[in-house]
């Protein structure tokens, strides 16, 4: 089991340097995905099996999904790709690296002192997180809930048919 | 040993039989077309030409394995595979009989729902990658439709998952010991229904391929064993779907007298018959209607009867 973990999150790093590093963004996209998958599968084994089906469903079948969606109709050539190298190199990697190494120290720091969060990991079925969901952290729930809905009628706005011209807004 | 052993003979008779049966099923499918269509459809190979199966596996295997120049490799070639394996690993969650099972999963039923939804990925890569417009705006068109379809097929399912109190595929055909849900959920029945068959992109619903159109949309540019895959993918998700629909409606194996495992393939069948039937009947309609219909027709029906199911369990 601890073998399989630790297969899972290095697969789960190196499709994420990938993602970072990649000039094309159809292929990062795919990095991304197969990032998603390792990491559901990381949920799974540390025992919350409804987290892991709903990171499939919605992330990596969803969201992302559309996303390849959106680059597809962009269509970018080879241009792109070019444009993409140019990007990456020289100095732009110094403040991402800098913001990543603090992470890194934090981490790090943690691990080395110890103590954890204090929490035994224990298996979390769909009920368990139905309950913490509209229990505790139902204002959460709620909150997020509101934000889904100024998105869902900003995105029918930009979408409406201009009366008597039937063509859509700009 | 024998315990593995035992695991590997299961996995290789599930494979094989699902694999065979996607593979028969398109005999089935030219036969009964022909048959409703006034015509004898393939009928030369073997006995009513069951063999053809084999002549048509023989010719795809010796063809020519083309990949044209100007695609994507890598993602080219990973497509088909996606398209294939996301479906052949739900049969490992199914429950055949009480006691047949690969693996039982307490989430089997979002697995189900995470394998269907990430093979859209085979459809939408084979697409892009074959840098051609068809097949783009087939792969355009089947993300499109998968999503919107995808939202209420999961909250079809929502009923069931409710009268059941559970995801795993097993409890949920013993709950239905006393009574099948396809009454109770008449309604989540047919939601469920007509989003398979969006699912599956088969007629009335095949607008990423319609050949009309987008000479053949998706996999324009596949040849030899890759196109096969894809097109025993869409077989495999018509058996999938009549499956699904068995084991979430109609009781899976439960059924008198005759043995569980006979009850489940006779349902299976069934459905998988009814599929067929539907491609023969009933005319495609335009893209954007089918759109429409998704999201105002369905949609709203799918949250109705997840609203009105709660309000009888409460």
């Amino acid at each position: 089991m601890q073998a399989l973990f630790y297969i899972t999150a290095i697969i789960a790093l190196a499709a994420a340097a990938r993602v970072v590093t990649g000039v094309n963004a159809v292929h990062a996209l795919l990095h991304l995905i197969v990032t998603l998958l390792a990491v559901a599968l990381l949920f799974f084994m540390l025992g919350a099996p409804f987290a892991a089906a709903l990171e499939i469903i919605i992330y990596a079948g969803a969201i992302m999904v559309l996303m390849v969606f959106v680059i597809m109709m962009l269509n970018q050539g080879d241009a792109a790709v070019e444009n993409e190298r140019l990007w990456l190199s020289g100095r732009l990697w110094w403040g991402p690296a800098a913001l990543a190494a603090i992470l890194l120290a934090e981490t790090s720091y943690l691990v080395l002192a110890g103590g954890g969060s204090g929490v035994e990991p224990r298996p979390v079925d769909g009920p368990a997180v139905g309950r913490a969901l509209y229990g505790p952290y139902l204002l959460a729930v709620e909150l997020a809930s509101i934000l889904l809905m100024a998105a869902l009628v900003g995105a029918f706005h930009l979408s409406r048919k201009l009366r008597g011209r039937g063509r859509t807004q700009p | 040993m024998a315990e593995w052993l035992a695991i590997v003979l299961r996995v290789a008779l599930v494979l094989g039989t699902v694999v065979g049966a996607a593979a028969l099923l398109t005999w089935i499918e030219r036969r009964l077309l022909g048959l409703w269509q006034d015509r004898y459809g393939p009928n030369r190979v073997g006995p009513f030409g069951v063999f053809q199966v084999i002549a048509d596996m023989i010719k795809l295997i010796g063809k020519e394995d083309v990949v044209p120049p100007f695609v994507d490799k890598p993602v080219y070639i990973l497509a088909p595979a996606i398209a294939m394996a996301t479906l052949l690993l739900v049969f490992a969650v199914l429950p055949f009989t009480a006691d047949f099972q690969i693996a039982e999963l307490n989430i089997g039923l979002l697995f189900f729902l995470a394998m269907t939804s990430l093979a859209v990925y085979g459809v939408l890569l084979g697409g892009y990658a074959s840098n051609n417009k068809y097949a783009l705006l087939g792969a355009l068109r089947s993300a499109a439709q998968t999503v919107s379809y995808e939202v209420f097929m999961g909250l079809s399912l929502l009923g069931v998952v409710l009268q059941a109190g559970s995801f795993n595929l097993r409890d949920i055909v013993l709950a239905q010991e006393g009574l099948w849900f396809c009454l109770p959920q008449a309604l989540g029945l047919v939601l469920f229904l007509i989003a398979g068959v969006a699912e599956s992109h088969r007629l009335p619903f095949d607008l990423p391929e319609a050949e009309h159109e987008l000479t053949a949309g998706y996999h324009t540019e596949y040849s030899g064993l890759k196109f096969a895959m894809f097109f025993l993918g869409e077989y495999l998700g018509v058996i999938l779907i009549s499956a699904m629909v068995t084991l979430l409606f109609f009781g899976g194996w439960l059924g008198p007298v005759l043995p569980p495992w006979l009850w489940f393939l006779l349902k299976t069948t069934f459905f998988a018959l009814l599929f067929v039937l539907l491609r023969a009947s009933l005319p495609r309609p335009r893209y954007d209607q089918l759109m429409a219909f998704g999201w105002k027709v369905m949609l709203p029906l799918a949250l109705l009867n997840l609203t009105v199911t709660g309000l009888v369990l409460l």
